[in-house]
């Protein structure tokens, strides 16, 4: 065993190392933000009465939670193609990475929609709400509250998986480390920094969340507790 | 008191007509009648599913009748193009589980159907909030959280929420039945202050000595037909066995 | 570019599909037993064993695997070490699952109530004694439905050994395409028999957990 380690080699790469880890970190925003307007769109369309509604949105959620990601990236990077549709890497990757996303915080705002009692939305019906103002002040956002533990967590683990995107040349952060190991020969090092700055990203986006909740979540601000 | 009924003083409040209504094979009304009037307290009174229940949510149009009539404030509930919103707007509804929305603090449960649904300002619904609030004194819970209240308190703050609205008819539906027992007085207390000051209710509960205390008129439901009714004299001196046998009971 | 799909091109998907089968069968004993020792770990008496573990489990739950099938195919040759890439694949499944499994099955462990601890403690059972026979029977109906749910996952991680070059089923679908282009009916196909393979234990998944009552959200990690 050769351990002749040099580091220094690796973070003379710092700029492209940064660059990746912002395209990775845009990547992430990107596919939280959109993947949260699906998922709260896709769980009012799996509760829809109307059965080809709810159908459809099951079996996206189905589709997407049975195949795997590197599957996905590769059918849209090659749909669009074969639609004589041609868009950057990094618009490929993040459309891949939402349509993904959005079918995990279907499921995971779904929960939350059941978890909401009957009898709230009876108030509600009884204070003379209208369907819409129901679903938006008594409905989405307590169900948001409760399941955003596991919203948060499922978008840092969405984070991470964005390294897959390095598989059609998306310049985030794991194809940073592809071309430098290749340029260096020095792939032990290359990886070893950039899991590193995965698991800095990762705690950067859970304090970030843990700062978003307080913000708009006020009664967790002034009492600390789960709903 | 905020009594802008348009009905006129002959046409009752709330009246229900030879009202029936089924779950699968289980018949829970058969045939109900009973009308309130303005200013009037009607409370109802029966086993557990008798149907007393039943009858004060197909008034909310919370449980669709099979036939029969019932109009409330001029509203058609029975009609299927009824206007549910505005129904909703002239009659409040209490529940057994208060059901405040955990979270929004006190004040943002008062003020959310005011300005949502009325379009009152916000300052407005703020400062009548206050008075709802003072009004089932709680002046001072403005700010806290739903969780941060008892039970009573939690009850008196949905009491509020609905007298915020302005309703010309209030039901209230087994209201104390989820509190501690030394909890319910003060719920009641609210309630007999409403009535004294002319809010029409119609509320079912198992508190007889409450009902004795308040009704204006009683109606004992039995195997889902009104069984017995008439002033709160009924209870103390009830005309048929069933009757008896139930305050005999019930107290 | 040549031909079109034919009966020999579904005869090498399929050998791709066994292997990812096979991959999977590798991770989930290869992460079970690693994901046993860290759960045991996780509720060590020993401080220091606590706080290892711990900090493995953040460690790895904050890396992707396709870094550390990155790392351990083209990082551990640097070192002087050769690996090949189904000893590669399969050492990162591994590790990968073994955090998880591990996360998954201390939870279950301590969902175990705590009444159940106090009365083996009060039997005098030594530690082990109490663990094997009361604790563990219990937790693992408690893991069952999340053990199996994370099976999901792991199939689909196995999609990732194809970047060392192990010919799994998304690998053999890429060598394919590489012949014939056509890869948005290959993907599909692809597509189409991870689906098999995933769904039904999905369904056994959801089932589980129904009928253990509360609904536990298991998330996707690919």
């Amino acid at each position: 065993m050769n351990l002749n380690l040099d580091f220094a080699t690796i973070l003379e790469r710092w700029p492209a190392f940064l660059d990746g880890a912002l395209l990775t970190l845009q990547l992430a925003f990107i596919a939280t933000l959109l993947g949260t307007v699906i998922g709260v769109l896709g769980a009012i369309g799996r509760r829809s009465h109307h059965p080809v509604v709810s159908r459809i949105c099951g079996i996206y959620v189905e589709a997407i939670r049975n195949t795997p990601l590197l599957v996905q990236i590769f059918l849209v990077y090659f749909g669009l193609a074969s639609l004589g549709l041609k868009f950057s890497a990094f618009a490929v990757a993040a459309a891949a990475l939402t349509i993904n996303v959005g079918a995990y915080t279907t499921e995971i705002i779904r929960a939350g929609f059941d978890s909401i009692p009957r009898g709230q939305i009876e108030a509600a019906e009884g204070l003379a709400l209208s369907r819409a103002q129901i679903y938006w002040h008594v409905v989405m956002w307590p169900a948001i509250e409760k399941v955003y533990p596991s919203l948060t967590s499922q978008f840092v683990l969405l984070m991470l998986a964005s390294s897959v995107t390095s598989q059609i040349s998306a310049e985030e952060l794991t194809a940073v480390a592809n071309y430098v190991q290749s340029d260096t020969y020095r792939a032990f090092e290359t990886y070893i920094l950039v899991a590193l700055v995965y698991i800095v990203l990762s705690l950067v986006m859970r304090a970030g969340f843990w700062l978003l909740g307080l913000v708009i979540f006020p009664r967790r601000r002034r009492l600390g507790t789960p709903l | 008191m905020h009594q802008t009924l348009n009905a006129t003083p002959q046409s009752p409040v709330v009246s229900l007509k030879n009202v029936h209504k089924s779950f699968g094979p289980l018949k829970v009304l058969d045939g109900v009648s009973f009308a309130v009037d303005r200013g009037e307290v009607l409370v109802l009174i029966g086993r557990s599913g008798s149907g007393k229940s039943t009858a004060l949510r197909c008034i909310d149009r919370f449980e669709k009748i099979d036939s029969g009539e019932i109009v409330v404030c001029d509203h058609r509930v029975s009609d299927p193009k009824l206007d549910l919103r505005a129904l909703r707007q002239d009659v409040g509804i209490v529940f057994q589980s208060y059901n405040l929305f955990p979270h929004l603090t006190i004040e943002e449960n008062i003020t959310l159907a005011p300005c949502s649904v009325k379009g009152v300002s916000k300052a407005q619904a703020k400062e009548q909030a206050r008075q709802v609030l003072a009004q089932v004194g709680l002046e001072d819970k403005l700010h806290q959280y739903p969780e941060q209240l008892s039970g009573g308190q939690q009850q008196r703050a949905a009491i509020a929420r609905s007298l915020a609205m302005q309703p010309k008819v209030m039901l209230f539906d087994e209201v104390t039945s989820a509190l501690d027992p030394e909890l319910t007085g003060e719920v009641l207390k609210v309630i007999e202050a409403l009535a004294a000051d002319g809010m029409t209710m119609v509320m079912v509960t198992h508190e007889m000595g409450f009902a004795r205390g308040i009704a204006n008129r009683v109606v004992f439901m039995h195997r889902g037909k009104v069984h017995e009714t008439g002033p709160a004299a009924i209870l103390t001196s009830p005309a048929t066995p069933e009757l008896a046998q139930f305050v005999g009971t019930g107290l | 570019m040549g031909g079109s799909l034919n009966a020999n091109h579904l005869m090498f998907l399929g050998y791709g599909a066994l292997w990812t089968i096979g991959l999977s069968l590798i991770g989930l004993l290869g992460g079970g037993i690693a994901g046993f020792i860290i759960a045991l770990c996780r509720i060590s008496p020993s401080r220091i064993v606590r706080l290892l573990s711990a900090g493995y489990v953040q460690i790895i739950q904050g890396t992707p695997l396709l870094v550390i099938m990155f790392l351990t195919y083209f990082g551990l040759p640097t070192l002087g070490i050769t690996v090949s890439p189904l000893t590669a694949a399969g050492a990162s499944l591994t590790i990968y699952v073994g955090a998880y499994l591990g996360e998954i099955w201390r939870g279950s462990i301590e969902s175990v109530p705590k009444p159940q601890w106090e009365a083996a403690e009060g039997l005098a059972l030594s530690r082990s004694q109490r663990m094997v026979k009361v604790i563990l029977p219990q937790a693992v109906r408690i893991a069952t439905p999340p053990t199996v749910g994370f099976m999901v996952q792991i199939i689909k991680n196995t999609s990732l050994a194809s970047v060392v070059g192990f010919v799994e089923l998304a690998r053999s679908g890429q060598i394919i395409n590489n012949s014939l282009f056509e890869p948005f009916l290959i993907y599909t196909i692809i597509a189409v028999i991870y689906f098999a393979l995933c769904y039904p234990i999905s369904r056994i998944s959801r089932r589980l957990e129904m009928r253990s009552g509360p609904a536990r959200l298991s998330l996707g990690t690919a």
